[in-house]
């Protein structure tokens, strides 16, 4: 336990003195204040509240910013430790690899949890001081902070295994990246232009929904919008979410940032420095 | 007493390539065992088997009665790699706090490890400012943590000037009078001459040669070369009496065997006035490698 404490008190200093920390927190501070102060156009014709509106705004931006921010600061976790040659010495201490990952993983999803939560409490002022009918919204926007976090979890532990895989940071850059391309942009626009050429047949309606479920940036976007109701505030995929039922999106939010720790514990088993 | 370290019969292939083959070894406590080769010759990957970062395909190691990469082996066992550079973000004191507590020790134990390899100075600061050599003394403050029983040392010298080299032996010293034993790889021949007990000569996987140097040098007896400058106009009556000697950049090269030199010394001293100054030159570790890499194993 003093080891991995050691380990991420470590991996949060040196996460302060490369500015990830400041960079996450300003980040989801100025995306979240310009999506409330901008979310004030639409109320008026949906009937619902600011801050409702302001959380589907937010659940939009959360997909594509959570794993970029998540993939950014654990791509060079392994890799980065394997080029400095730090990482054989690493492993020659009485350490378990498992150890080395949550250490690291502690630290990483604290700076992404405290972004979140800077973000999210300054959209809640902000929506609260304007509308007081905006108190209803806070549990969607509490949902929210906690899915998001998952969220990280899930692209954190992609990136150690990424970083494990490529064993240089420049690879493990590029991997991540192309993960982020791969699973939040091209595979939302591969999907509808299946569903397009399908043209309502088997495709739309058994393996769309799976394939929502099993994307973990999908399925989080998709119990976001299916739990606050805000189906209508929101477009494309996201349309989608009124015909899967919210446990199956629940379980993969769930189950996504296990799966992705034991994928890199994997990963990281294999690496011989 | 029992040898800390006990490697039998090791081999070491990846793929095709035979890195390590038949290779035995013994590291008594105290012991300081200098482990010489040029790169590729498997000094690398005899440490990262010793300390279980990559596994054998045949052979037996033993640490302390424990296998490698056990807990208990780990944890007898400091490592300082070849070339180790810390993250630059963080100062030299809590990098090696962090090491401190990865070993169970307390963090405070830091400065007083630092002092121990002069960098108290430079603790504050990061060591993306220190040089080569301030790293590599980081490194050594890190083998240093919790009293090990064996020392592994990837090239610990490397970036180190003349006067810190100096300092770093008496460090192994210290070391080895408490019962530290110590296995360091190096590619220079006179620092590790006198402040070792053993040298281990690789050669492309295969231990060709083990002994003191004064022994391998006895061994080996490969020819002194004396280096003699004549004063000005007397270059050529020195040549005359000196058979066999060949003119280099105003210097005239000579060599003789081991038996012969005090002969050859007694014939320079003889020439008196005439020699403006003169060098012996022993068998370099390259010619001490080439000889016992190139099969002439005794």
């Amino acid at each position: 336990m003093k080891r991995i404490l050691s380990t991420a008190s470590t991996e949060f200093r040196i996460a302060l003195r490369n500015r990830w920390v400041t960079i996450a927190l300003v980040l989801m501070a100025v995306f979240s204040l310009v999506l409330s102060l901008a979310g004030s156009a639409p109320t008026g014709g949906l009937g619902v509240d600011r801050l409702s509106v302001t959380v589907a705004s937010l659940t939009s931006l959360s997909v594509y910013l959570i794993p970029l921010l998540a993939l950014l600061i654990s791509f060079d976790a392994i890799a980065g430790e394997a080029e400095r040659g730090t990482l054989s010495l690493l492993l020659a201490y009485p350490i378990a690899r498992e150890e080395v990952l949550i250490g690291k993983l502690a630290a990483h999803l604290a700076i992404l949890a405290l972004a979140v939560l800077l973000g999210h409490g300054l959209a809640a002022g902000v929506a609260i001081w304007s509308d007081q009918s905006a108190v209803e919204g806070l549990p969607a926007l509490w949902r929210l902070s906690w899915s998001s976090i998952l969220l990280g979890a899930t692209f954190l532990g992609a990136g150690y295994a990424l970083s494990s895989l490529s064993r240089r940071p420049s690879g493990a850059a590029g991997l991540a990246i192309g993960l982020w391309l791969g699973l939040v942009v091209l595979y939302d626009i591969a999907l509808l232009a299946a569903i397009v050429a399908d043209n309502g047949g088997w495709f739309t309606t058994e393996a769309f929904p799976v394939a929502l479920i099993v994307n973990p940036a999908d399925a989080f976007r998709l119990f976001n919008l299916t739990a606050s109701g805000a189906t209508a505030a929101a477009a494309g995929v996201g349309g989608a979410a009124d015909a899967i039922p919210l446990w199956h999106s629940l379980s993969s939010i769930l189950v996504w940032p296990v799966a992705a720790l034991a994928l890199a514990a994997a990963a990281f088993r294999k690496v011989t420095p | 007493m029992t040898s800390t370290l006990t490697i039998s019969d090791l081999t070491k292939r990846f793929g095709e390539v035979a890195a390590l083959t038949g290779v035995s070894l013994t590291v008594a406590p105290g012991e300081r065992v200098a482990l010489l080769g040029h790169n590729g010759a498997g000094k690398s990957t005899l440490m990262k088997i010793i300390l279980g970062l990559i596994p054998a395909t045949g052979g037996k190691v033993t640490i302390c009665d424990a296998a490698p990469g056990s807990t208990a082996a780990r944890r007898a066992v400091a490592y300082l790699p070849e070339n180790v550079a810390f993250h630059p973000a963080l100062t030299g004191e809590e990098q090696v706090r962090h090491y401190l507590s990865l070993r169970g020790e307390r963090p405070r134990l830091a400065m007083g490890l630092l002092e121990v390899v002069g960098l108290a100075h430079a603790a504050r600061r990061r060591i993306g400012t220190y040089s080569k050599g301030m790293r590599q003394r980081v490194g050594l403050a890190q083998a240093l943590i919790g009293h090990p029983r064996l020392l592994v040392l990837d090239e610990p010298t490397s970036g180190l000037d003349p006067v810190s080299r100096r300092e770093f032996y008496v460090l192994l010293d210290d070391l080895a009078a408490q019962g530290a034993s110590i296995l360091l790889s190096s590619h220079a021949l006179t620092e590790v001459e006198a402040r070792t007990d053993r040298i281990v000569i690789l050669s492309k996987g295969r231990v060709v040669a083990e002994g003191s140097l004064a022994d391998l040098r006895r061994r080996a007896d490969l020819p002194v070369t004396l280096h003699v400058t004549a004063r000005n106009g007397y270059a050529t009556d020195i040549a005359q009496s000196l058979p066999g000697a060949i003119m280099v950049d105003g210097a005239l090269h000579l060599t003789c065997m081991q038996a012969d030199k005090l002969q050859t010394l007694g014939r320079i001293t003889d020439l008196g006035d005439k020699v403006a100054d003169l060098d012996v030159l022993p068998p370099s570790l390259e010619d001490l490698y080439s000889h016992f890499s190139q099969g002439n194993a005794p």
